[in-house]
């Protein structure tokens, strides 16, 4: 079926509008649960689909590429739109047991399925405006997610996020209005044509490095990641999760897509400034992932740091990179959901977010421990497990290029990125057991359900790395071969 | 002392139905003219803004007794499911079909699902902005 890729899309969209109607939470709650199993069989059909058949694309309305709007599945985008939903599904069953009926009353479950409309849609598309108006979709959803309780934190916290996005969309439309009147196109694949017989010229540049200001602003690269730290701090746990995993790595699939699909023309300067800024990306993360003593804190600025190794990745621009930048960022998402769901099990049992006031709670909490444990150290990219194979890759690619320095810091970032969690480990699992005040209280099972069953997920993505091997130099070939993609959209 | 504001009620009473009427109007000349569901929308909800200016909260929520966050909802299933019908006859999402009706009363009338799909915007409009106006309005 042609509309195949436009699933993912359609199914939370539908169940967010149903979800509008439904008082019942427990209806609420079932349906959620079936609109997002739906979206993960529908986005496993369609990642076999792209695996079986190439690129697929649907003329949305009937209409022609470039005349209408066009949505394309690579399998960079199959694969993400895949990952998303099982992120949406592990968060959605984690905020049965611990977002408060307070909440689930006021249409907590329908803006959740709206976000996911807003990732899967920004993931799926081949029009820079449409990709837009995604965003647009996807950021709402979070402002909505982010106030949602009302509390000081979150009111404070929201304002500054939606200072920061609004202007940083202002910013979008406005570059897309320089690209539109220099291109006079907004398809995709029809702009990375027109890019290609101009030969780039110096007004192209311009417009690549706003890109790279309004995604890095999205994607918290450094200096654009200020706003971060703060607003990822205010909401609780299966919000923050979605968050982490989902929202900054949108900003870093765009950077991914335009500077493989539209300015790969004149690398010297753009890939540059990527590489440069990737480096102090990561070096900034680091700093902050070792400096607190607030689990929060720590796990956030891990962010920060994954959006710096990615985008090195993808500015060294070889295969070998790239397809260890597709690695790398499925890899984060998955553990870096894990890991925030984790940590709320944490703040639930402990009542704090403070390091210092929290130990021994491997005793009483084991398999909260070991998961955490496991997710620690496939963070840092131990070998067997999920984190290793696309941070060699990204090393191996940048020592290639004779990008020394940068490989250098990507490796003592793992160092750096391990201190920081085994931190969190040691200072909070181990020690002597304290008892804390409602800890009884915490259905500890249930909510480890989803972290565990990302960390499974995470555990085989590594061991079993040869045979998605293939779905991920599949990914990366659109990536390396722009053609691919734009034959695939014009039909030429 | 209770502001006697018999003016303004009567000249709505008036106002009223003429500025419906022009917004539906706005709304069905859409695809030939300027207008559409959104400034359609916009100008339903602009008069009923004018019916909540003139009378009290809850003598409006007695005329048009109407929860505008259920609008929104029916809004938005119109415009989706205009699009998902296309997945039933294995056309591209969003794709519309029209044809030449011979109705009745009206004759030879052109029919395009993309009224319905305007139909969506429209109610999602009116939902948004009344919405918005009476959950100010309301609070203390």
């Amino acid at each position: 079926m042609s509309n195949l890729l436009i699933l993912p899309i359609l199914i939370p969209l539908f169940a967010g509008i149903f979800l509008i109607f439904i008082k019942n939470v427990n209806f609420q709650r079932w349906l959620s649960v079936i609109s997002s199993v739906a979206t993960i069989i529908a986005s496993v059909a369609l990642v076999q689909t792209v695996r079986n058949k190439g690129v697929q694309t649907l003329d949305v309305s009937s209409w022609e590429a470039p005349f209408g709007i066009t949505l394309v599945s690579d399998m960079f985008s199959a694969l993400l739109v895949l990952t998303t939903s099982v992120i949406a599904l592990a968060c959605l069953i984690y905020s049965f047991h611990s977002i408060g009926k307070e909440r689930e009353k006021f249409y907590y479950y329908s803006v959740f399925q709206f976000l996911i409309v807003g990732v899967n849609g920004a993931f799926t598309t081949g029009d820079i405006f449409n990709l837009f108006v995604f965003f647009e979709v996807m950021l709402m959803s979070s402002y909505v997610l982010l106030v949602l309780g009302g509390t000081k934190i979150q009111l404070r916290e929201s304002i500054k996020y939606i200072l920061v996005n609004v202007i940083s969309s202002a910013l979008f439309v406005i570059t897309v209005a320089y690209l539109y009147s220099v291109v006079g196109t907004l398809n995709m694949a029809h702009i990375s044509e027109r890019i290609q017989l101009a030969g780039q010229p110096g007004i192209l540049t311009v417009i690549a490095v706003m890109f790279l200001i309004v995604f890095g602003l999205k994607g918290a690269i450094f200096p654009l990641y200020f706003w971060l730290p703060g607003s990822y701090y205010a909401p609780p746990a299966p919000v923050m999760a979605l968050f982490g995993a989902l929202l900054t790595k949108v900003g870093v699939y765009s950077i991914t897509r335009t500077f493989t699909l539209f300015f790969y023309h004149d690398q010297g300067f753009t890939h540059q400034l990527i590489s440069v800024l990737a480096m102090l990306t990561i070096i900034v993360g680091v700093i902050g992932a070792i400096a607190y003593w607030d689990v929060k804190k720590i796990i956030i600025y891990n962010i920060i740091v994954a959006v710096g190794v990615i985008l090195f990745g993808i500015s060294v621009m070889t295969p070998d990179s790239l397809t260890g930048s597709v690695f790398y960022l499925i890899h984060d998402m998955l553990i870096k959901a894990a890991l925030f769901l984790l940590v709320g099990i944490v703040i639930r049992i402990t009542g704090t977010s403070n390091l210092k006031q929290v130990s021994g709670l491997i005793k009483n909490y084991p398999g909260v421990a070991w998961t955490f444990f496991i997710a620690a150290i496939a963070l840092a990219g131990v070998p067997p497990l999920s984190g290793f194979v696309g941070k060699l890759l990204i090393i191996r690619g940048g020592f290639e290029q004779g990008q020394f320095i940068g490989a250098a810091i990507v490796l003592m970032s793992s160092l750096l990125v391990l201190f920081s969690v085994m931190k969190i480990f040691i200072n909070g699992f181990w020690g002597t057991p304290r008892s804390y005040e409602g800890e009884a209280g915490v259905p500890v099972k249930w909510l480890l359900l989803s972290p565990a069953l990302l960390v499974g997920l995470s555990v085989l993505y590594g061991l079993g790395s040869e045979a998605i091997y293939p779905y991920i130099t599949q990914a990366s070939e659109t990536l390396v071969n722009p053609a691919i993609y734009i034959d695939a959209v014009l039909k030429e | 002392m209770k502001t006697n504001d018999v003016i303004l009620q009567t000249v709505t009473k008036i106002t009223l139905f003429i500025i419906i009427l022009f917004s539906i109007h706005l709304f069905f000349a859409g695809h030939y003219y300027p207008g559409g569901g959104f400034i359609g929308g916009l100008m339903t909800s602009g008069a009923i803004v004018l019916l909540l200016l003139a009378y009290d909260m809850k003598t409006v929520a007695n005329i048009l007794p109407i929860d505008y966050k259920y609008m929104i909802g029916v809004g938005l299933l119109f415009s989706v499911g205009t699009g998902a019908g296309a997945l039933l006859f294995d056309a591209p999402f969003l794709t519309h079909a029209h044809s030449h009706v011979l109705l009745p009363l009206l004759g030879d009338t052109a029919l395009h699902t993309a009224v319905l799909f305007d139909t969506g915007v429209y109610l999602v409009v009116i939902g948004v902005t009344m919405t918005i106006i009476q959950t100010i309005g309301e609070d203390e």
